[in-house]
C-alpha cells in the first residue's frame, strides 16, 4: 500500500509517494496563491493509505478531505528524516527554503537534536535570492551561475532584502562589476548561514537541502565557508527540494508500520 | 451596573472612548478564543472570567469608590515595589497594563524604536488614553531595573505623577543598605501623601495579607506537579496576572477555593490534559495581561505549561516576608530582605536564578523549558545562554523564543514549538 509525504512550503509544494520502502513517484509545483487547488492537482490519481504533511501548509492539508488520514510533522523533523535517509553519515542539516532557513543537528537514526530557525523575516532565504535576481533581471534558476562569474565580491552587510537592494544599487553606481555584486549577495547569505550552523554545533558531514541547494554558487560558498568538500564532507542531494516531502513519506511509513 | 454608566466613568477618566471600545472588543474576542474555548475548566475559574470581564468596569468602579473615601491608588510596573507599605497606609496598589500593542506609534515618539514591547505598551496606553488604571492612579511607582524602563520613566514622568525607587544591581551588603534606604524613602513619601503613619500593627497586617496571597499561589503551583496536571498554564498565567490588580483578600479566597477543587480533581486522578502530554515550563520575561500569545501557541501544539519562572509567576510569589518581626524596624528589615531575594536578571551576578530554575524543573517534572525573551530585553536575553547551559547540564531540553506582542510571527513560533516537542517526545 502506498503512503505520501506532502511538503507545502511558502514557494513550492512537493509530493513523494512510497511503497514498501521505495520511492515510486515524485511531483512538485509552485504553491501559488491557491495552495488548495495546487495540492489537489498534485495529488491527482494518487491513492494512498495515509499521508504525512509538513511545511507551512501542513495544517491546510489536514483540513482537506483527501479520503485518507493525514498527520503532520514540522519541516524540521521532515528534513532531518529525509536528509538522514539520503546520507546516513550526515550529522548536520542545512535547509534553505523559500522563506526559512533552518539548521539542525542529527542524532543517530535521523532524530533532531538541536535546531535553529530564522526569525519572522525572510532575510537570507530563497526569497532574498529571488528578489536580488530581479535587480539583475536574471531568472532565479540562472542567478547562481551568473554569480560564479564574479571574482572579487564586495562585502554586503545587509541581510534585509530592501536594504540589500539599496546596497547593491549603490555598488552598481560605483561601477562595481555586476557579477561581483551578485557574488557578494550570495556570500552574505553563506556567512549568515554559517553563524546559524555554529549555533547548533556544526559537526561534519553537512547535508545541504532545500530549493536554494540547487544554486551552484551557494554550494561552493557554503563549502568554502564551512571548510568542507562537496561529496566528501558536504552532501547535496540531486533533488534537494524533495527532502522534506521524502522525510514526511518516511514518517508515514513508520506510522503505518507501527499501527499494523 | 450598566455599560452606559461605565462609559460615564471612563469619560470622567478622560479615556479615548472609541479607541477604548475597540480595545475591549479585541480583548473580549481574544479571551473567548484563548480561554473560553478550553475544555474541562473548573467552576472556580468563573471568578477569573468575571474579574477579567470587569477588568475595566467593576474593578475601576471599586478603585474610584476607594478614592472617594480618601484612599490613594498606587500604580506599579514591577514586583520590586513593596505592596505591604501601600496596604499599611490603606492605599490600593495595582499593576498597570503593559501586555498589549497599544499606541505604539505614539510611544515611539517618546522612547526609541528598539525598546521592548512592554515598555512601549505602558507608554502607549498612557498616550492613547486607553488604561483606566493608569488614569486612576494618584502615584505611579517606577524602578531602576533596566535601562529601558529607567529612561522611559523620565518621559512618562512628564505625563503622570511618577516616583522612582532605586533597585540596586548587585546583592552586596552595600546594595542591601541602599535598598533599605529606598524602602524607607518610599514609605516616607507614601506617609506624606496619605497623611498617615505606618505602624507596627498596620504593617504586620499588610505583610500577612500579601504573604497570604503569595501562599495561595505557592499552593496552586505545588498542585501543578501532579501528573496529569489539573489546570492549564494559560489559566494559571491569568491567575497570576489578576493577582496584580484584584483586591488581595478576595483574590486569595477565590484561589483557595479553586485549589480545593483542584485537589479533588487530583485525588480522582483527573487532569486538564491526558497523562502523557508533554509538560513545559516557561522561563524569562514577564507576560503582562493580556499577553497570552505564547502560552496559547504552546498549549495548542499539544503541550501543557506547568510552571512560570517569571515576574508574573514564581518570581513574585516564591519568597515570603518573615512574619516574626515584632517592632516596626524588624518588620521593615524583613521587608527589605524579602525583596532583595528577587532573582531578577537586572542583578549581577544572578546565580540564584539558575538554582531556582533547576529546582523548579525538577519539582514540576518538566519535559522541557521554553525561555521567553521579549525582543530588546537585554538582561533576559543575556541570561538565556546561561540558563540553556545549566538546563543542558541538568538534562532538561530547552529552547529560546524571542518575540513581542505582534501576531506576525505566530506561524513561525508554532513551527518552532512543534519542532521542540518533536525533539523531546
Amino acid at each position: 500500500m502506498m503512503v505520501l509525504g506532502i511538503d507545502v512550503g511558502s514557494r513550492s509544494i512537493e509530493v513523494v509517494a512510497m511503497r514498501q520502502g521505495e520511492v515510486v513517484e515524485k511531483r512538485h509545483g509552485p504553491t501559488t496563491f491557491n495552495p488548495v487547488q495546487q495540492i489537489n492537482h498534485l495529488l491527482e490519481g494518487l491513492e494512498a493509505q495515509m499521508a504525512v504533511a509538513t511545511g507551512y501548509g501542513r495544517n491546510l492539508v489536514q483540513e482537506l478531505s483527501l479520503g485518507f488520514p493525514v498527520q503532520t510533522i514540522t519541516e524540521i523533523k521532515a528534513h532531518g528524516l529525509g536528509a538522514h535517509h539520503l546520507f546516513p553519515k550526515g550529522r548536520t542539516v542545512l535547509d534553505i527554503g523559500g522563506q526559512d532557513t533552518k539548521a539542525l543537528s542529527l542524532l543517530p537514526g535521523g532524530r533532531v537534536g538541536k535546531f535553529e530557525m530564522n526569525d519572522r523575516c525572510a532575510a537570507g532565504t530563497g526569497k532574498f535570492l529571488e528578489y536580488s535576481a530581479q535587480i539583475f533581471q536574471i531568472p532565479i534558476q540562472d542567478f547562481g551561475a551568473y554569480a560564479l562569474g564574479g571574482d572579487n565580491p564586495p562585502i554586503i552587510n545587509s541581510m534585509c532584502t530592501v536594504f540589500a537592494e539599496t546596497e547593491a544599487t549603490s555598488l552598481m553606481a560605483q561601477g562595481v562589476k555586476p557579477e561581483n555584486i551578485a557574488l557578494g549577495l550570495h556570500l552574505a547569505i553563506a556567512r549568515r548561514t554559517v553563524n546559524m550552523l555554529n549555533r547548533v554545533g556544526l559537526v561534519l558531514p553537512l547535508i545541504f537541502v532545500g530549493g536554494v541547494a540547487h544554486n551552484p554558487c551557494m554550494c561552493n560558498l557554503l563549502a568554502e565557508q564551512t571548510k568542507t568538500k562537496i561529496d566528501e564532507t558536504l552532501f547535496v542531494p540531486k533533488e534537494p527540494d524533495m527532502s522534506g516531502a521524502l522525510g514526511a513519506a518516511l514518517w508515514a511509513q513508520e506510522i503505518v508500520a507501527e499501527t499494523t | 451596573m450598566t455599560q452606559e454608566s461605565y462609559e460615564a466613568m471612563w469619560e470622567s477618566l478622560n479615556l479615548d472612548l472609541s479607541a477604548h471600545d475597540g480595545l475591549l472588543g479585541v480583548l473580549g474576542k481574544f479571551y473567548g478564543d484563548i480561554y473560553m474555548s478550553q475544555q474541562g475548566r473548573l467552576k472556580g475559574m468563573e471568578y477569573l472570567d468575571f474579574v477579567l470581564s470587569e477588568v475595566h468596569g467593576l474593578r475601576i468602579k471599586e478603585l474610584l469608590e476607594a478614592k472617594a473615601q480618601g484612599r490613594k491608588i498606587i500604580g506599579t510596573f514591577c514586583v520590586f515595589v513593596p505592596e505591604e507599605l501601600a496596604l499599611a497606609l490603606d492605599c490600593v496598589q495595582v499593576g498597570l497594563c503593559a501586555g498589549a500593542d497599544a499606541g505604539k506609534e505614539a510611544a515611539e515618539t517618546l522612547v526609541p524604536r528598539n525598546t521592548c514591547a512592554l515598555i512601549k505598551s505602558f507608554v502607549g496606553f498612557k498616550l492613547a488614553r486607553l488604561c483606566p488604571y493608569t488614569e486612576s492612579c494618584d502615584l505611579i511607582v517606577g524602578e531602576t531595573t533596566c535601562d529601558g524602563k529607567k529612561k522611559a520613566y523620565e518621559a512618562f514622568g512628564e505625563l503622570a505623577p511618577m516616583y522612582i525607587m532605586e533597585v540596586p544591581q548587585t546583592k552586596t551588603p552595600a546594595a542591601r543598605k541602599l535598598w533599605k534606604e529606598e524602602v524607607l524613602r518610599y514609605m516616607a513619601t507614601l506617609e506624606s501623601m496619605t497623611g498617615k503613619k505606618v505602624t507596627a500593627e498596620k504593617l504586620a497586617k499588610a505583610i500577612k495579607i500579601v504573604n497570604d496571597r503569595r501562599r495561595v499561589l505557592q499552593r496552586l503551583n505545588k498542585l501543578r506537579a501532579a501528573v496529569p496536571t489539573p489546570i492549564s498554564g494559560r489559566d494559571v498565567l491569568l491567575i497570576n496576572q489578576i493577582s496584580f490588580y484584584d483586591d488581595p483578600l478576595r483574590f486569595t479566597g477565590a484561589i483557595n477555593a479553586l485549589c480545593d477543587q483542584l485537589e479533588e480533581r487530583i485525588k480522582k486522578g483527573e487532569g486538564v490534559v491526558p497523562q502523557d502530554t508533554p509538560r513545559l515550563m516557561l522561563s524569562g520575561c514577564p507576560m503582562a495581561v493580556p499577553n497570552w500569545k505564547l502560552p496559547f501557541i504552546i498549549e495548542s501544539s499539544g503541550a501543557v505549561i506547568v510552571g512560570e519562572e517569571s515576574c508574573i509567576g514564581t518570581r513574585n510569589t516564591r519568597d515570603l516576608v518573615d512574619e516574626s518581626g515584632q517592632t516596626l524596624d524588624e518588620m521593615l528589615d524583613a521587608l527589605a530582605d524579602r525583596y532583595m531575594h528577587i532573582d531578577c536578571a537586572c542583578f549581577t551576578p544572578n546565580d540564584e536564578r539558575l538554582e531556582n530554575i533547576e529546582s523548579m524543573a525538577s519539582e514540576l517534572k518538566v519535559d522541557g523549558v521554553v525561555q521567553y525573551t521579549l525582543m530588546f530585553c537585554q538582561p533576559y536575553a543575556h541570561e538565556g545562554f546561561k540558563v540553556e547551559k545549566r538546563l543542558t547540564d541538568h538534562g532538561t531540553p530547552s529552547m529560546i523564543l524571542e518575540t513581542d506582542y505582534s501576531m506576525e510571527d505566530v506561524e513561525q513560533l508554532k513551527t518552532r514549538v512543534e519542532a521542540f516537542l518533536e525533539t523531546i517526545k
